[in-house]
């Protein structure tokens, strides 16, 4: 690849290619860690740092390495830098960790990463690269921040709660509360709540995506009206 | 590199990341290992600290512990008896007890009996009891836990040591009668536990007959 346009990788990592919504790549975090908007931005800000520190390191030694072990180096790659992660997350965010716990571990299995390890890192230059693990991990922080949001407003009627305890006491600020009597609707912080969240989800943005589509087609097909006046 | 023999050059570069990602995954454990001891010790010592007089204690709970077993009442072969001391004067035990008979499996409490008996407290460390009903035994869900404070074998009767229901002293929840009734008894059993070991639960670890005297049973 020649001529790469960053601005088209951060917009497929940040929305045409988003991989949780539509590449539908790393669910099982995905679906088990938003029952709030701090767990979705805390699970989300430990694979944005893995998926860039991979999709770097990857980029680095794609020339050295070879065919046959592609796989098992990249798998190497990140394992390493998932513990690496989760010890500094034990280590400067004991109360993080303790919600997310395992799943942090599981990033390892994250296809994600290895996918953008396989179908990009693998095949293109540092700065791309880096680029790319970026916009792919905003990309799915934003999933998991929203639809943790979603999940934790309907089911328990707080939204960032305890975001103080990942980013220290300013962002209490960001923690809001409903009414004291909404008491929330169960189902949406248990496991089908988050299938059903996905898919409602997926369906908002294929719904703006139809709009912009029909938009940017009414442009040709219409000849320009002369401006009204008014 | 010549393609002479690719499998050995493929398993030597291999090997060769492996040592790499291993040796960065040990650099970073030796420099959080110690940061990562001191924020679960500080952890136990926040949850130990809200269950007893904390400013009365002069000793260091987390350290001064001993392991004792009795599956009967304290629902585990393996408990962790935490202790609180004011110089030499015992002020609380911290038991790690179990509830066996939960709802949906076993529930793991800390358990806090001061020295004259009552209930320092009582906090549910985990549980997996179904959403919604069982876990308002969860502090941050209801108060229901911290009803147990100042409770103890005479206070109320032992013959009250039951949720309501069942006619005794204790709340239970709309649609969840069991988790509750789980873990009144397993509270009422650690009491009349640390009622029968007495001050022996107190004794100094260094001291081996100590040891075998509560370590005995089981």
């Amino acid at each position: 690849m020649a001529d790469i346009s960053y601005a088209k990788i951060v917009r497929d990592g940040l929305w045409n290619n988003n991989q949780a919504l539509v590449a539908l790549l790393g669910l099982c975090p995905l679906l088990a860690t938003t029952t709030s908007a701090t767990n979705g931005l805390g699970m989300g800000i430990a694979t944005t740092a893995v998926l860039l520190l991979s999709n770097v390191t990857v980029s680095l030694i794609r020339r050295l390495v070879r065919p046959e072990v592609r796989i098992p180096v990249f798998v190497v790659v990140i394992a390493s830098f998932v513990t690496i992660v989760e010890l500094l997350m034990k280590a400067y965010f004991p109360e993080l960790y303790k919600v997310l716990g395992i799943f942090v571990a599981l990033i390892v299995v994250n296809c994600t990463i290895l996918g953008r390890a396989e179908a990009f890192a693998s095949k293109n230059p540092l700065g791309a690269s880096a680029m790319d693990g970026l916009s792919i991990g905003i990309g799915s922080t934003a999933a998991l921040v929203t639809l943790g949001g979603l999940r934790e407003l309907v089911g328990q009627g707080t939204l960032f709660a305890q975001a103080h305890l990942m980013l220290g006491d300013w962002a209490r600020v960001l923690e809001l509360e409903v009414g004291e009597g909404f008491h929330g609707a169960l189902a949406a912080i248990l496991p089908p709540g988050a299938f059903i969240g996905l898919g409602f989800l997926i369906a908002l943005k294929n719904v703006i995506d139809k709009r912009a589509a029909r938009r940017t087609e009414a442009v040709p097909v219409a000849p320009p009206q002369p401006a009204k006046a008014g | 590199m010549t393609a002479r023999y690719p499998i050995a050059i493929a398993g030597v570069l291999l090997s060769l990341f492996s040592v790499a990602g291993a040796g960065l995954v040990a650099v970073t454990h030796v420099a959080t290992a110690e940061r990562i001891a001191q924020n679960e010790r500080q952890a136990l010592l926040d949850r130990l600290a809200v269950l007893v007089p904390a400013e009365r204690v002069t000793n260091d709970m987390a350290g001064d512990t001993i392991v004792v077993s009795d599956r009967e009442r304290l629902g585990a072969d393996r408990t962790t008896v935490y202790r609180a001391r004011a110089g030499d004067a015992p002020v609380a035990l911290i038991l790690t007890a179990v509830v066996p008979d939960g709802y949906a499996g076993p529930i793991n409490l800390l358990v806090a009996v001061l020295a004259d008996g009552t209930l320092g407290g009582v906090r549910v460390v985990s549980h997996k009891e179904t959403p919604g009903l069982g876990d308002k035994i969860e502090e941050q869900r209801t108060d229901w836990i911290h009803g147990f404070a100042g409770k103890s074998l005479s206070n109320p009767d032992p013959a009250h040591w039951k949720v309501k229901r069942d006619g005794g002293d204790f709340d239970q929840f709309t649609g969840a009668t069991v988790t509750p009734r789980a873990i009144v008894k397993a509270v009422k059993n650690t009491l009349l536990y640390v009622k029968e070991k007495g001050n022996a639960l107190y004794a100094p670890v260094e001291s081996t007959q100590a040891r075998s005297l509560v370590g005995g049973t089981g």
